[in-house]
């Protein structure tokens, strides 16, 4: 039997990735890639502690939030779409408009 | 979850189900011809049904869906804030929308389902039902925001508001799954009848589950260091837009907060000394970064940042007297930044205006009444008496001063006379300055007009009648959860 803290591990590193993923990529696509790790990371960790701890609330939240997940999803390739329609680039630095 | 109250009593959310319906009814007449015409309408009604179901739940102490929604007075009287700032940001957005060309019945849905998750954010004491709010809430945000599709600039703050948006909450979604670990639930109630028990059991996960959550909710509210995304999305999103999400989601992510920290978390050490730090960052990085503005979507989101950081003096104090002047101040802010967003969408109506400071110039000659009313709304964000914007800042400083936090108003009370000279400079603008360039004239409209003379009469009703109205907010915290 795995400890629950290898899966706590596990999930903070995934985390941990993500998050570099958001601060240090210049390509949105990769950059959406690591927030849904982020999401996917909180879900492991859901699902490991509704699972050590013997409650099964924490696999219901887990479909909800898939859910919102591909909500996210959606929502926000559509907006890279319009993004790359006006200016054919996904490099994020050159989305440079606006600054103060 | 609670399954003993085995009940799920629909009466406790007729408000979210009446604003649902308004957005659903949007969405299918999208294939009529006229639904540009009569979308606006129906989205209307939605929020008047909402606003006379809210008043129906007054008073009421409920709970439904197992123990997931509550309905007091404290979720109450912010539904109704909710539903006050969707219908002014509608009467806002109608005429601005058509000028531009965007008038599409989609974003008055969007405007609805968000308030609706606003609304659920509010009136639930459990995590994941906040973290769904806060979806419902977000994902028609991150499209208003780039509602203008072919304006690159709007694009542009969509794609950021979207990415700084998932970003705060995959940390809100893990802090969640920190104290679910810690707690075996997420019921806010639960936790914190058993909180010494948690704490003591497992410190580790809970301390960094209320991190994960507070940087979530920072990035939402917009507090320093947190926020980097504000100016950006607020000058690029369409100017209606902008005038919601300076209020609304502000709005419930203080509720949210209030709910977690205020009566959950209270108990713990270090918190006010967090909330102390952010509050402090928040108001002077704010106003200090307002002063160099050109731009006045740019300078009411740097003015929107440090008023944030009033209320956040608010949360670092806590008890009653404190939180109740939060809401006073919340419901204030509302009038006088909504009111200030209209006078900007008007001047926006006109075609290739990017409210630069310069197109202010020669305003007081050719509109008195409205470079007045622009003066009034400028005086209350600054806090000038007899507006509601001095008596919010009085609340919270005088509840900080009662309660020991001597510093913390001091520097509070040197950031708002620091705010008066970039305020000032928008009034001095529109009257003594002058250019070759000659003012164009703008045209009013009905909804504008409306708009204006609700949140002229709030600004000055609270100002004048403030005893009254902190009654009403304290009576919010009535039998708080």
């Amino acid at each position: 039997m795995i400890s629950i803290s290898s899966y706590v591990i596990v999930a903070a590193v995934l985390f941990g990735i993500g998050t570099l993923g958001v601060l240090i990529s210049r390509n949105i696509i990769i950059l959406f890639m690591s927030l849904e790790l982020m999401l996917n990371a909180a879900s492991l960790a859901i699902i490991a502690f509704s699972r050590e701890l013997n409650v099964i609330d924490g696999h219901v939240f887990v479909f909800l939030i898939l859910a919102v997940a591909a909500a996210e999803a959606a929502v926000g390739l559509a907006m890279v779409i319009t993004l790359f329609r006006n200016k054919e680039t996904l490099n994020i630095d050159r989305f440079n408009l606006m600054k103060w | 979850m609670d399954l003993t109250s085995a009940s799920i009593n629909f009466s406790i959310i007729y408000p979210e189900i009446s604003l649902l319906i308004a957005a659903a009814l949007i969405l299918v007449s999208v294939f009529h011809k006229s639904a540009n015409r009569i979308a606006p309408y129906i989205a209307l009604i939605g929020i008047v049904v909402s606003i006379a179901m809210i008043f129906k739940q007054w008073g009421h102490q409920e709970s439904g869906f197992f123990g997931m929604i509550t309905c007091d007075s404290f979720g109450v009287t912010f539904k109704l804030i909710f539903d006050v700032t969707a219908l002014l940001s509608l009467l806002i957005a109608h005429r601005y929308m058509i000028s531009k060309g965007i008038n599409r019945p989609e974003f008055y849905a969007l405007l609805l389902i968000s308030t609706m998750g606003m609304m659920v954010m509010a009136n639930t004491t459990d995590l994941i039902v906040i973290f769904l709010g806060l979806e419902i809430m977000s994902v028609p945000l991150y499209v208003m925001a780039g509602f203008a599709k072919r304006s690159l600039w709007s694009s542009e703050a969509g794609i950021k508001y979207f990415i700084m948006g998932a970003f705060a909450s995959s940390f809100l979604l893990m802090g969640i799954a920190f104290i679910y670990g810690a707690s075996s639930t997420t019921d806010l109630r639960r936790i914190v009848a058993d909180f010494h028990f948690i704490m003591s059991n497992s410190p580790a996960y809970m301390l960094t589950g209320m991190a994960l959550i507070l940087v979530g909710f920072g990035f939402k509210i917009g507090a320093v260091p947190f926020h980097s995304w504000v100016p950006d999305v607020y000058e690029g999103a369409p100017t209606p837009v902008t005038a919601f999400f300076s209020v609304g989601p502000k709005a419930a992510g203080i509720a949210a907060l209030l709910r977690i920290f205020i009566f959950g978390f209270a108990n713990v050490m270090m918190l006010s000394t967090v909330f102390w730090v952010l509050a402090v960052l928040t108001m002077s990085v704010g106003n200090i970064l307002a002063l160099k503005q050109n731009n006045i979507k740019r300078l009411l989101a740097y003015s929107s940042i440090a008023h944030a950081g009033y209320i956040l003096v608010a949360l670092t104090v806590g008890g009653n007297d404190a939180i109740s002047a939060a809401i006073f101040y919340l419901v204030a802010y509302i009038m006088f930044n909504l009111g200030a967003f209209a006078v900007v969408t008007l001047m926006e109506t006109r075609s290739g205006c990017k409210s630069d400071f310069s197109e202010l110039v020669g305003l007081a000659k050719v509109h008195p009444y409205l470079a007045a009313v622009l003066t009034l709304f400028m005086f209350a964000l600054a806090g000038f008496p007899p507006t509601a914007g001095f008596f919010g800042k009085f609340y919270i400083f005088s509840a900080a001063i009662k309660s020991g936090y001597i510093w913390l108003a001091v520097i509070g009370m040197l950031n708002s006379f620091l705010s008066v000279y970039y305020y000032l400079r928008v009034v001095k603008t529109s009257y003594f300055d002058s250019s070759d360039k000659s003012f164009i004239p703008v045209k009013y409209s009905l909804s504008i007009i409306i708009v204006l003379v609700i949140t002229v009469i709030g600004t000055l009703g609270i100002g004048l009648f403030p005893q009254q109205f902190l009654n009403w907010s304290q009576s919010a915290l009535f039998a708080f959860l």
